[in-house]
């Protein structure tokens, strides 16, 4: 897995802080195109901040820094001369809660390629049924694109976020426990959607469902969290990279004696 | 390991025993009187009753007032919506003239404080940075509590000079509506600037982080989502804004003109920005301002000026609820 090319992202000694705090610290980290890759690991040990940093998303935080190299197709997303906006663009982004804009569902899908320049109701009609398809989500409104975004289910708005981000043809999609505020059923319709999009995009998710790891992804990394007691008492937190492996063998024969007790349950 | 957590159950195993205690010392679980909860709750309905009762109170007096006006026979509603002068001593009670001023320093009250005020409250919810909104925020509300009075005379002493000093002294009176409207637009500002901002900032930021994943900019974040979705809450602002400006006495009464214009036929003098024009609020404490006896045409004519002002300000009040009403948008 290290030939040039297979992989959409290369990670070198990345550092996050928040102001002075820092979040995660060394990760280094390979992730494939067209593979679904899953970040797993205790609550706060940094695995949004790292998804966040692979679209620039952290530049939205006021203190948040980005140090090492986070390399995309090769590129340093972080050089002086790259434009947050166009990585944006082409790295799409799917939040834990849905957040569908309140416009219709018509417009939601249609945000995007209008930002692109793109006009004409006719070739609009057409993306927004091919992603509103590729999200399942069609059959459910196709004869009511005009109501709200709003007024669909949580499981629904999710789908619509995803159909709104595929819209604008991104090569890899981020999800932030997507299915996290969903029930089980929505869940596995996200699920679903996911092994289907593989197959175009390239998706990295954080899950805090390790079964849900299991079921979708094809590599894992798995996040934890170190404490150094500082003078004064002050506990120092951060999190690293444990480990990082294919699913199957992560989950069936963890190298380390952490991760093996993290899919056993035993913490976090 | 151990010893926390069994502390923990320890003392949630006291708390409940307590509760328990406490709650068998009460004998019955039938209704018991709470006198102290029944007075408070009667003391909020008088607060609430009081305030509905003064509305009353202001729209009868208001309302007869203006019936003996219009009952007086020397003035009919045909007249009093078309003749082009209000002139009391003339018995010419022509309301137009005093609207059309209103409308003239509204207008121009409303060219300074919507943009403006929408201007800086786009600043400060979105491009401000914490420390800089944290100063500037609470300057805009000062600026909100000068007195009016002061905002007259800065009109009569800084905007006219300085209208007078661009466009000529010929062309601008000493008293005029511009003058008047524009400083009334300052006033009116941090008002339109707060309520917009925080319309503005109610506006969840995972809208705006879903416009960014999407490849947008910040200004089209702000400009295709975020005004949208904060609209209801914008335009409740200008309505407010407006019912200020259409409300606001003593900035047009020391700067606008002490008399009102006339509207139409010979020496037509309304709809002029730089010319002289009394509003209604104006016309009302001028005159109610000189010696005027009770019952007089002159007296009831102000309550019908008074009336056609509630009724302004109560139409923008109904209009702001139902658009607010009609465009909320719910996020959960
Ligand atoms: N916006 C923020 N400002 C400051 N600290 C943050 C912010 N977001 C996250 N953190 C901190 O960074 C660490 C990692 O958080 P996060 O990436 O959200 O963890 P996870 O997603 O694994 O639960 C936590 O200690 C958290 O408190
Ligand atoms: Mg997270």
């Amino acid at each position: 897995m290290t030939e040039n090319g297979a992989h959409a992202f290369e990670l070198q000694g990345v550092n996050i802080y928040y102001g002075s705090k820092m979040a995660v610290n060394d990760v280094n980290l390979m992730i494939p195109r067209q593979k679904i890759t899953a970040f797993i690991g205790p609550s706060g040990c940094g695995k949004s901040t790292v998804l966040r940093s692979l679209n620039r998303m952290n530049d939205l935080i006021p203190g948040a820094r980005v140090q090492g190299g986070v390399f995309f197709g090769g590129q340093d997303l972080y050089a002086e001369n790259v434009d947050p906006v166009e990585v944006r663009r082409r790295i799409g982004m799917v939040f834990q809660k849905p957040n569908p804009f309140p416009k219709s569902i018509y417009d939601n899908v249609a945000y995007g390629p209008r930002l692109l320049g793109v006009r004409g109701k006719a070739v609009l009609d057409e993306i927004v049924e091919r992603s509103l398809k590729g999200a399942f989500l069609w059959d459910e409104v196709r004869g009511d694109l005009k109501k709200s975004g709003l007024a669909l289910s949580g499981g629904q708005q999710q789908r619509l976020c995803i159909a709104r981000t595929i819209a604008v043809e991104p090569e890899v999609i981020l999800m932030d426990e997507p299915a996290s505020a969903l029930d089980p059923i929505a869940t596995q319709a996200i699920e679903e959607l996911m092994k289907v999009l593989v197959q175009q995009f390239t998706i990295v998710i954080v899950t805090h469902n390790m079964q849900q790891a299991q079921r979708v992804s094809d590599y894992t990394a798995f996040y934890s969290i170190r404490k150094k007691e500082e003078q004064g008492g002050v506990e120092n937190r951060w999190g690293i990279l444990a480990e990082y492996a294919p699913t199957e063998r992560l989950f069936t024969n963890p190298a380390s004696e952490e991760t093996e007790r993290y899919i056993r349950g035993e913490f976090g | 390991m151990s010893t926390p957590s069994e502390a923990g159950t320890m003392s949630a195993r006291s708390t409940a025993v307590d509760m328990r205690a406490r709650r068998e010392a009460r004998t019955t679980i039938f209704r018991r009187p709470r006198p102290g909860e029944t007075v408070i709750q009667l003391f909020l309905l008088f607060c609430g009753v009081l305030s509905i009762f003064t509305t009353l109170g202001i729209l009868y007096v208001l309302g007869s007032e203006a019936l003996l006006f219009f009952g007086s026979g020397l003035v009919d509603l045909g007249e009093f919506f078309t003749a082009p002068v209000w002139q009391p001593q003339a018995e010419q009670f022509g309301i137009m003239p005093l609207v059309s001023a209103t409308l003239m320093t509204t207008l121009f009250s409303m060219i300074v404080a919507i943009p403006l005020g929408l201007g800086a409250a786009i600043y400060l919810a979105e491009y401000a940075k914490p420390q800089t909104r944290a100063t500037l925020k609470p300057i805009l509300e000062i600026l909100a509590g000068i007195p009016t009075v002061v905002y007259g005379y800065f009109a009569l002493t800084f905007m006219t000079p300085l209208l007078r000093g661009i466009f000529g002294q010929n062309t601008v009176s000493i008293y005029n509506v511009a003058s008047a409207g524009l400083v009334m637009g300052i006033m009116i500002l941090p008002t339109i600037a707060s309520m917009s901002e925080d319309a503005l900032s109610a506006v969840p930021r995972s809208l705006r982080e879903a416009s960014f994943g999407l490849g947008s900019t910040k200004l089209e974040a702000i400009l295709k989502v975020v005004l949208p979705a904060g609209l209801s809450g914008i335009i409740a602002a200008f309505i407010v804004g407006i019912s200020r400006a259409v409300g606001e006495t003593m900035i047009v009464a020391l700067a606008a003109g002490a008399g009102p214009c006339k509207l139409y036929g010979e020496n037509a003098s309304c709809f002029q920005p730089f010319g002289a024009a009394e509003t209604m609020t104006g016309h009302i404490v001028r005159i109610s301002g000189g010696d005027l006896s009770y019952n007089s045409i002159d007296y009831n004519s102000l309550f019908a000026i008074g009336l056609t002002l509630f009724i302004f300000t109560l139409v923008l009040n109904l209009i702001s609820r139902w658009i607010t009403n009609r465009f909320r948008e719910v996020y959960q």
